[in-house]
């Protein structure tokens, strides 16, 4: 059995060849299609992870304030309600069950739908990171600025979420490209991503092996993409005397 | 419309979703024994310092990481008709791929267990007169085997969850099971929601165990 890397070039429509790989007008190469396949991957890791991060860093500090005890239970209600539904069945809920208690989510996408429901499963995710991150501080940063006068939010914000959240980074690159492997279960909501691309290029084709190939090989890059982009910046905002590798230096 | 919870008989349960829950607890079960088996090997071989040994292990474990894993499982159920010269069902494909898959995150942890047992311990089992092998089989591995315990009861969570992905392949779990019953009744939102509270009782009920061995350790 040996690869053939022309079936790329081929027409989705027909089963020519088209010349130069790219299609004109309605006429698309499995090439195109690839590309718009991994484009749709991309669009629901970048939304899912906004959503991740934006609540993810609101339930970790709330997880935090011990002296708000009923911010504290429900923060923790909410990690270990989207912690432990797997990925899968959370997009089902979304898909199939929401709607019918929320009729306006009908008129919502499925890419929009998969990505809320990757953004909260990994929100979950991302509080823990944030709480140990708040945790990892040494408790005197968070008195001092108290007998500075600060109130609370004001120590939050100006001295303990500044160093915790770069301290973190390293645990929200790994996050990060979690959730590009991860948006991979918008397939069974018939998202056009990477998986739904394989599964539905396999079939018409019935070349796998180039198909998969391609499609894993983007995964991994775009997962190694992530992974330098973020330690680059991890590198750029990182605080002397701080996080893991100072300790390491030390 | 509105919601039936008469939808959860226990005709329907025996009928659709016992034989898929028992397959997801099969699963789970073989992954994890199959897993730490093979994962302690590609642990060993990425710590023996022989480069025939760690490269390609490191590869492995690498490669596996990298990628989805229901591309992983999509693959699997590709090749494995032309490895094995027959066809074969999504079932035991799943099998096969979750032991290989699962192997290369438990090797990190056995890694990472054994790496934190103190050199100290390694030396005091050499000049003791046992072998290499002696040592980490009598000194290492029961240490490290105990630190890495509420870890590999959160893996084994993650585990159960990622087992739903097998839908990919049109195996037969736990999912697959309330997927069929909510289909042919015509009550896909109550049958979504049985999943996942299912689901919910059973990972919610291994992470508070995970949670108790955790606070033993320390303790």
């Amino acid at each position: 059995m040996s690869l053939d890397w022309d079936i790329f070039c081929r027409s989705t429509t027909g089963t020519e060849r088209i010349a130069g790989c790219l299609g004109q007008g309605g006429e698309l190469s499995y090439l195109q299609w690839l590309v718009s396949a991994w484009g749709w991957t991309a669009t629901v890791a970048v939304l899912g992870f906004a959503v991740a991060l934006a609540i993810g860093m609101w339930v970790g500090t709330l997880r935090t304030l011990h002296a708000h005890r009923w911010l504290v239970v429900l923060a923790a209600a909410w990690v270990e309600l989207f912690r432990n539904i797997p990925l899968l069945v959370q997009v089902f809920l979304w898909y199939h069950v929401a709607p019918f208690f929320i009729p306006a989510l009908k008129l919502m996408p499925s890419w929009l739908l998969v990505s809320v429901a990757l953004g909260l499963f990994t929100s979950a995710r991302i509080a823990e990171q944030v709480r140990a991150g708040i945790q990892s501080l040494p408790r005197a940063q968070r008195s001092a600025a108290l007998a500075l006068g600060m109130s609370e939010t004001q120590t939050y914000r100006w001295v303990i979420l500044p160093v915790a959240l770069r301290v973190m980074i390293p645990a929200l690159t790994s996050e990060a490209m979690s959730i590009v492997k991860n948006s991979s279960v918008a397939f069974a909501v018939s998202v056009a991503e990477l998986t739904q691309f394989a599964l539905q290029a396999q079939e018409e084709t019935a070349r796998g092996v180039e198909i998969y190939l391609a499609v894993t090989l983007l995964y991994a890059a775009t997962a190694f993409a992530v992974n330098r982009a973020l330690a680059f910046v991890e590198a750029r905002v990182r605080v002397p005397g701080v996080g893991a590798a100072a300790r390491q230096e030390a | 419309m509105e919601l039936d919870f008469g939808f959860f008989s226990a005709d329907l349960m025996r009928r659709y979703v016992l034989g898929g829950l028992w397959f997801s607890v099969q699963l789970t079960v073989i992954a994890t024994a199959g897993g730490i088996l093979f994962g302690s090997l590609l642990a060993l071989m990425r710590i023996s310092g022989k480069y025939m040994l760690a490269v390609p292990a490191t590869i492995y474990v690498n490669t596996m990481r990298s990628v989805p894993l229901v591309m992983v499982i999509l693959w699997f159920f590709l090749l494995m008709p032309f490895a094995l010269g027959r066809p074969i069902g999504a079932e035991l494909s799943a099998v096969i791929t979750f032991v290989a898959f699962e192997a290369a995150f438990f090797c990190e942890i056995v890694r990472s267990g054994i790496q934190a047992i103190p050199r100290g311990q390694l030396q005091a089992g050499m000049a003791l007169g046992m072998r290499s092998a002696q040592t980490m089989r009598l000194v290492i591995l029961p240490q490290a085997l105990r630190h890495m315990l509420p870890v590999l009861v959160t893996q084994v969570i993650v585990l159960f969850q990622d087992t739903s992905l097998v839908y990919a392949i049109g195996a037969y779990d736990l999912l697959k099971g309330f997927d069929v019953a909510g289909k042919i009744l015509g009550r896909p939102v109550e049958a979504y929601l049985g999943a996942a509270l299912v689901y919910f009782l059973i990972c919610f009920a291994l992470s508070r165990l995970a949670a108790r061995l955790h606070v033993r350790r320390l303790s």
